[in-house]
């Protein structure tokens, strides 16, 4: 029961930082219809961007609340110029072009990061000092030690906050109308007078700045990060914005969640070497069963 | 007009100089270096300083440039439409001319170890290429995890061949076969899902396989790898310097001297064999009903199902098929390297081999070819800049798509047209 309790812990924190990059995925697949390969590596940047800013913070005296919000601040900005970079450069010329022109140069686009961010930052791991540490342990009686960390609630709040000021967005501003024009028709909405490249552009500065504060919870949370982590949790991250039913932004939290909470049921009851092969057999299931996910809009095909 | 453009490029490149600081500043400019034991920063911001003016300048010219194009619209010709153009006129004749170039490249005398090695590799890409553009090209079925087929034939090769003690020609068909049963097997459920959903199962599929392969370790030697894979042998006269006892080799057999290149040639002679098997094989049975149907779903699967093709059915072929030739590569490589672990079958190698296909121009046999020398020759080209050779790679790709998203060889020639054009 402890054991469980603390896997359930573990499962909300981690499926916080997949529900978070799955955001960016549903909401560039919801907009343009493509799969946007490079996300992951978006990602990867962000927890880079964090790291280095923890690290010069870590220097200086300022007190920890200030730090990290400014360090959340520093990773938004700048990974959302390389959303914004890599939409301009390498998906925008492709949007009228047949279907499978995007994704290969999305993956080339994943390659380039992976090995620039190689190239410049070295290629062995960075460990980064643990930023908060404690937090409350539960059944001190007990022969397992239940422990939710400060750093756990922290994540998890942050997700909560930001999903809050999200579906905001989505819902109640101009922005997030547009948005949804968008994902409707694209057409009829540039003929409504609305820029439809300015609103694909936000989406994935949107995209890109959430997918930077899962980095920097990662960064957080793991306080190990190398060039290679996007490729993993960009794969998670789509198998939880495909479980929660692509195009849908509630749907793919609740997506990240589950996936979260597979993993750490997987690795802590069946198997810890066949931890991704969990994600991977979830992926491949929900594909089969329930291609729409749980709130997703069933695909009509027409002729 | 030109005082106006000058003042928007400046302002644009300004522009483009701030978001390339943002972009290269913390990156490349902070790097991490870690100094005992603890990560300090080290500032290059020299560095950076030469990227953005080299971004903000490049993007000045781009869009002068760019202008004065638009001046003149019209006048010039695409390069890559006049070679595919000179490629549908003359393409039997450079094919013909190419494979001839191929046979007689081992006696080159240029051709030392070097040469023979990027030949070996080059002919290793481009028969994995042919034979996933059996599936990407002809099938039209967007497949991330051919590498998995890659492994299963490598594997199962030099399982066979270690364990059995069986020769090349009898654990290569073996090999295919796994493989091509493996492409059954993982392709049976997923077909059914549209392109980019299929994209990303097979990457998993992948991926799965690799860490199966990394995992079972009393099969597989997990990381580790399998060693003492038997080289291949000419007709049961192996390549080596000193035989056992009663053991005729090839040298002493035809009356050579002993050279160590006699095995290289032999396996850069195999490994053309076998792609130029794969190559007919994708020609002749593109003039044959399956694979008409395969060409025929890729353009229509619901016009297919409503003339009686079934897709399902359809679709494993190609997949079984593509996986079979992934397997016979696989065991080529096995018996080339005599070294195999999960390393080499990456997601890294199947996305090379997809940008071979699709750069190449989808279901453009020569398209392969010519992608296959542009990709694996820029990697060669920059193998004294390690990490600098992927960024370069990844850069071609998004650069042809961008260019030219059909590929080098966008026009697709129908394989069968209704009666005769004039």
């Amino acid at each position: 029961m402890e054991y469980f309790l603390q896997q359930l812990i573990n499962g909300l924190t981690l499926g916080s930082v997949y529900g978070l990059i799955a955001i960016g995925y549903t909401m560039v697949y919801g907009i343009i219809g493509m799969i946007n390969f490079a996300h992951g590596d978006i990602f990867m940047v962000g927890a880079f961007v964090a790291l280095i800013a923890f690290i010069l913070f870590a220097l200086t005296s300022i007190a920890l609340p200030i730090i990290l919000i400014l360090v959340l601040l520093i990773a938004m900005v700048f990974t959302a110029c390389y959303g914004w970079t890599v939409e301009k450069l390498a998906y925008k010329p492709l949007r009228k072009s047949f279907r499978l022109a995007p994704l290969i140069s999305a993956l080339g686009m994943s390659i380039v990061l992976q090995n620039y961010v190689q190239a410049a930052q070295g290629a062995r791991i960075k460990t980064l000092q643990p930023v908060i540490q404690g937090g409350f342990n539960f059944f001190k009686e007990s022969d397992f030690v239940v422990t939710l960390s400060y750093l756990q609630i922290f994540i998890v709040l942050v997700t909560i906050v930001l999903m809050a000021v999200f579906t905001l967005l989505i819902t109640r501003t101009a922005l997030g109308r547009a948005q949804r024009a968008c994902e409707q028709d694209r057409t009829m909405t540039a003929l409504m007078g609305i820029n439809v490249d300015r609103t694909i552009s936000m989406t994935f500065i949107i995209g890109s700045s959430l997918a930077s504060v899962a980095g920097v919870m990662f960064v957080m949370y793991y306080g190990v990060i190398d060039f290679y982590i996007g490729f993993l949790a960009g794969i998670k991250a789509f198998t939880a914005a495909v479980l929660g039913g692509i195009g849908s932004i509630p749907g793919a939290m609740l997506g990240g969640l589950l996936i979260g909470l597979i993993e750490t049921f997987w690795s802590g009851y069946i198997s810890i070497e066949y931890k991704d092969i969990a994600a991977f057999t979830t992926l491949v299931i929900v594909l089969i069963f329930f291609p729409t996910g749980f709130l997703g809009k069933p695909d009509i095909e027409k002729v | 007009m030109g005082k106006d453009l000058i003042q928007k490029s400046l302002k644009d490149s300004l522009f483009t100089g701030i978001i390339a600081l943002a972009l290269f500043g913390p990156i490349v400019g902070l790097r991490t270096v870690a100094k005992n034991e603890v990560l300090v920063v080290e500032p290059k911001w020299l560095v950076v300083l030469l990227i953005v003016i080299f971004c903000a300048v490049g993007r000045f010219f781009i869009n002068i440039y760019t202008f004065k194009k638009e001046q003149r619209r019209g006048e010039a010709s695409s390069f890559g439409k006049a070679i595919s153009h000179f490629l549908d006129e003359k393409g039997s004749q450079i094919a013909i001319g190419a494979i001839a170039f191929s046979i007689i490249f081992p006696f080159m005398p240029f051709a030392d170890r070097y040469w023979m090695d990027i030949a070996i590799m080059m002919m290793t890409y481009i028969m994995l290429g042919w034979g996933l553009n059996i599936v990407i090209g002809l099938a039209g079925l967007l497949d991330l995890g051919y590498v998995a087929f890659y492994a299963v034939g490598a594997y199962s090769y030099a399982l066979f061949a270690i364990h059995f003690g069986w020769s090349f020609w009898i654990c290569l068909p073996i090999a295919g076969l796994f493989a091509g049963m493996f492409g059954i097997l993982l392709g049976f459920p997923v077909l059914r899902l549209r392109g980019d959903y299929l994209a990303i199962v097979t990457l998993a599929f992948g991926e799965m396989i690799r860490i199966l392969l990394l995992n079972w370790y009393e099969l597989t030697k997990g990381p580790d790898g399998l060693t003492g894979i038997p080289r291949p042998s000419f007709f049961g006269l192996p390549f080596k310097r000193y035989p056992d006892e009663g053991v005729e080799t090839f040298h002493t057999f035809f009356g050579l001297e002993y050279d160590p290149m006699q095995r290289i040639i032999f396996l850069y002679y195999l490994i053309l064999i076998l792609a130029l098997i794969t190559n007919a094989f994708t020609i002749k049975i593109r003039r044959l009903p399956v694979g008409r149907a395969w060409e025929a779903l890729r353009e229509d699967e619901i016009a297919c199902k409503s003339l009686g093709v079934n897709p399902r059915n359809t679709k494993l072929t190609a997949f079984a098929v593509g996986a079979m030739f992934g397997g016979f590569a696989g065991s080529f490589f096995a018996t080339r390297q005599a070294f195999i672990s999960p390393e080499s079958f990456t997601f890294i190698e199947s996305a090379i081999i997809v940008a071979i296909v699709v750069l190449g121009g989808m279901g453009s046999q020569t398209g392969v070819v010519l992608s296959t020398i542009f990709l694996i020759g820029l990697i060669e080209v920059f193998r004294d800049f390690e990490s600098y050779r992927m960024i370069a790679f990844g850069g071609a790709m998004v650069l042809i798509m961008v260019f030219r998203p059909k590929g080098i060889l966008a026009k697709r020639k129908p394989t069968i047209t209704m009666g005769k054009h004039g």
